[in-house]
């Protein structure tokens, strides 16, 4: 048994056969030709003939659903088009006399090289578009049979590296798994390798040709490829990809079901995302929502203030492409951890207590009204929440709110369309979760962010390792608050949901539903097995007794810990004890 | 000659697929359209050259159209450099 390792791309296990995936190999003439009428004909014909196939490429993605790999096939067709980067220096290498093929690698070359040489690693990765097309373009010239490249039965693709037109001719029935000794985690064929759960491992550098033929096992969570492997994995990982696919079958049934427990309660699962790039997957995980819509993409991916436009156009993509669901945006967030040049933030002794968020924006009333124009405008394309974090008291609140009618009155007198739109705020400092009953008279929902919630709370930073002792994920005074703000929400008909990492966490998700939680909020890989989670609950069975908030330390056996008393049950609540 | 300036607020820039959709939508028009940078430019119908020159995220470029119908043309132009840039 030999184990060769790479990065993975995909998790899970392919177990089979290798087959060796080896495109041809060219051997170009370099001698000159005197039919330069001919050369120029065959190659007009191939340009036809590839435009073609990246058509037809396309209209199969198109039918499979995948618009983006689809998109870029049909770019792949009109790159070939370009008369000043391909057409014209094609025909000029042929006017002296060269062949269709000589003038197709010279001129195709330095156009991937150029590309390959730009700073951006978009565009650096569009080289491979480049080469692609020129292996398409070489294929038909030397009338080459691309067809059996993958053999006939299933086995592991091991390749030096896969073209995106290669990557989408692949006969995915016979697809186990993939190796590649080159690639990128931005390429197509990682993305595609990704949208369709392929085992797939990159910059595995070991490859040899003596591969091709024996029996091997890929597996992704550990990064590595076992070639001839000892009965011992053999037994071991053919366990774990039995246990995979039941596990995928199962979450993957749950699609389009309601996130609902045995007894009849629902809650709503959204997702927290990033950007536009994360709308696919939002969609792909079946969230029925997004509850957390970080907003700081757009500060932090722009050398500059971004403009009321720019901020306008992500949003709207992300509203438009995700409608009727909600989607919760998060306003300006900077500050603490995340600082930015632009934004000339003073240096602060103590950040997380500092200058941050809804600080920032309520003394930058010019700033926080460009992202306020441009959620205001994006609302005419989607169901939207508008949520303001870092809030301890109402003023601030009824600031923020203030600002948003100037922004409406502003767009409404300069003939923009306006949607409806929903009001929340974050609840992630005690201060508001202890006045959460007056804070829920303003808005219409509060979303917990526990993270922040948590390090306020106990006074602990989540990144210092010296504290980890002294940490509690579960700690009662947390779980308290938590329970008072959707106890305090409900008394005002504020819905309430959780958009922290506690959200996911499986060992309080019966607490939440239990509490009454309207949504939670998670990374979108999370949602199904949540959904199973929700749907295997039976809450009757808490229902006939009074309920009572109920901390679970954790435990850790290593260090001597406070002793927590449970609190007896009180039917008005923790506000009624403070206030009452 | 027309011409309008645009600043882009695509996150990726002037990337394959609405580049592709600007080749062709330029394609329906019997004008030429430009795209300037700086000191480059491209014809917004030669992709590749287009997509050469790497305009990103917050970059200004000019957008030239010159033909017998460049009034219609720069006017759905603009619409589509709003759209999708």
């Amino acid at each position: 048994m030999q184990t060769f390792t790479g990065t993975k791309i995909v998790n899970g296990i392919a177990i089979g056969k290798i087959k060796l995936y080896k495109p041809a190999v060219y051997e170009i003439s370099e001698e000159l030709v005197s039919d330069i009428a001919a050369e120029i004909a065959r190659y007009e014909a191939a340009i036809d003939k590839v435009k073609e196939d990246q058509n037809a490429l396309y209209e199969k993605e198109m039918k499979a659903g995948h618009k983006d790999t689809a998109g870029i096939f049909e770019a792949h067709a009109l790159m070939l088009d370009d008369e000043d980067t391909i057409i014209d220096p094609c025909k000029e290498v042929m006017a002296e006399g060269h062949t269709a093929e000589y003038a197709v690698r010279q001129v195709f070359d330095e156009v991937a090289k150029a590309f390959s040489e730009m700073e951006d690693e978009y565009f650096r990765a569009r080289s491979a578009d480049v080469i692609d097309l020129k292996n398409a373009m070489l294929d038909v010239l030397f009338g080459a049979d691309t067809a059996n490249l993958q053999g006939t039965e299933p086995a592991i693709l091991v390749a030096e590296d896969l073209a995106p037109s290669e990557t989408v001719k692949l006969d995915k029935s016979l697809l186990l798994g993939l190796v590649t000794r080159l690639g990128s985690s931005n390429s197509h064929t990682a993305i595609l390798a990704r949208s369709m759960n392929w085992p797939t491992l990159i910059q595995c550098h070991d490859i040899t040709d003596d591969w091709d033929g024996k029996f091997a096992i890929l597996d992704g969570y550990n990064s590595c490829i076992y070639i001839e492997p000892d009965q011992e994995i053999i037994d071991k990982l053919s366990a774990k990809q039995k246990e995979d696919r039941e596990k995928e079958a199962k979450l993957q049934e749950l699609k389009g079901k309601p996130s609902e427990t045995k007894d009849g309660q629902k809650v709503r699962l959204y997702a927290n995302i990033g950007g536009p790039k994360d709308v696919k997957a939002v969609i792909e995980n079946d969230a029925e929502g997004v509850g957390l819509f970080r907003s700081e993409f757009v500060y932090l991916n722009s050398p500059t203030d971004p403009t009321e436009d720019q901020q306008f156009a992500a949003y709207k993509q992300v509203l438009e492409g995700l409608a009727p669901r909600l989607v919760v945006i998060r306003t300006c967030d900077i500050g603490a951890d995340k600082t930015i040049d632009y934004m000339n933030l003073d240096k602060e002794e103590n950040p997380a207590l500092g200058f941050r968020a809804v600080r920032i924006c309520l003394s930058r009333p010019d700033f926080f009204k460009r992202q306020l124009r441009a959620l205001l405008r994006a609302s005419a394309f989607g169901n939207l929440g508008i949520m303001f974090p870092m809030i301890i008291s109402k003023w601030e609140v009824v600031e923020c709110k203030k600002l948003l009618e100037e922004c409406k009155k502003e767009l409404e007198a300069e003939g923009q369309k306006i949607g409806k739109y929903e009001i929340g705020i974050m609840i992630e400092t005690p201060a508001a979760a202890l006045c959460a009953d007056e804070l829920a008279e303003e808005v219409d929902f509060f979303s917990l962010g526990t993270n922040d919630l948590t390090q306020y709370t106990c006074a602990i930073d989540r990144q210092s390792a010296n504290l980890e002792r002294f940490a509690n994920t579960h700690h009662p005074a947390l779980l308290r608050l938590i329970r008072e703000t959707i106890e305090a929400g409900h008394r005002h008909g504020t819905w309430v949901g959780i958009c922290g990492e506690l959200g996911a966490d499986p060992e309080l998700s019966e607490e939440f539903m239990k509490w009454g939680i309207d949504e939670l909020s998670v990374n979108p890989k999370s949602i199904l097995p949540l959904r199973e989670r929700v749907r295997n609950m039976d809450l009757s069975k808490f229902k006939t007794e009074s309920p009572k908030p109920e901390a679970k330390p954790e435990p850790k056996p290593e260090a001597p810990k406070p002793e927590v008393k449970a609190e007896a049950p009180k039917p008005k609540g923790f506000f009624g004890r403070l206030f009452g | 000659m027309k011409e309008f300036k645009y600043v882009i607020t695509d996150p990726v820039g002037i990337h394959a697929r609405p580049a592709g959709e600007l080749a062709k939508e330029a394609k329906t028009f019997k004008s030429t359209v430009f795209v300037v940078k700086g000191e480059k430019e491209a014809k917004a119908t030669a992709l590749m050259k287009l997509m050469g020159m790497g305009i990103k995220q917050g970059d200004e470029v000019t957008i030239r159209v010159d033909g017998e119908d460049e009034e219609a043309c720069a006017a759905a132009m603009e619409k589509f450099f709003k759209e999708k840039f």
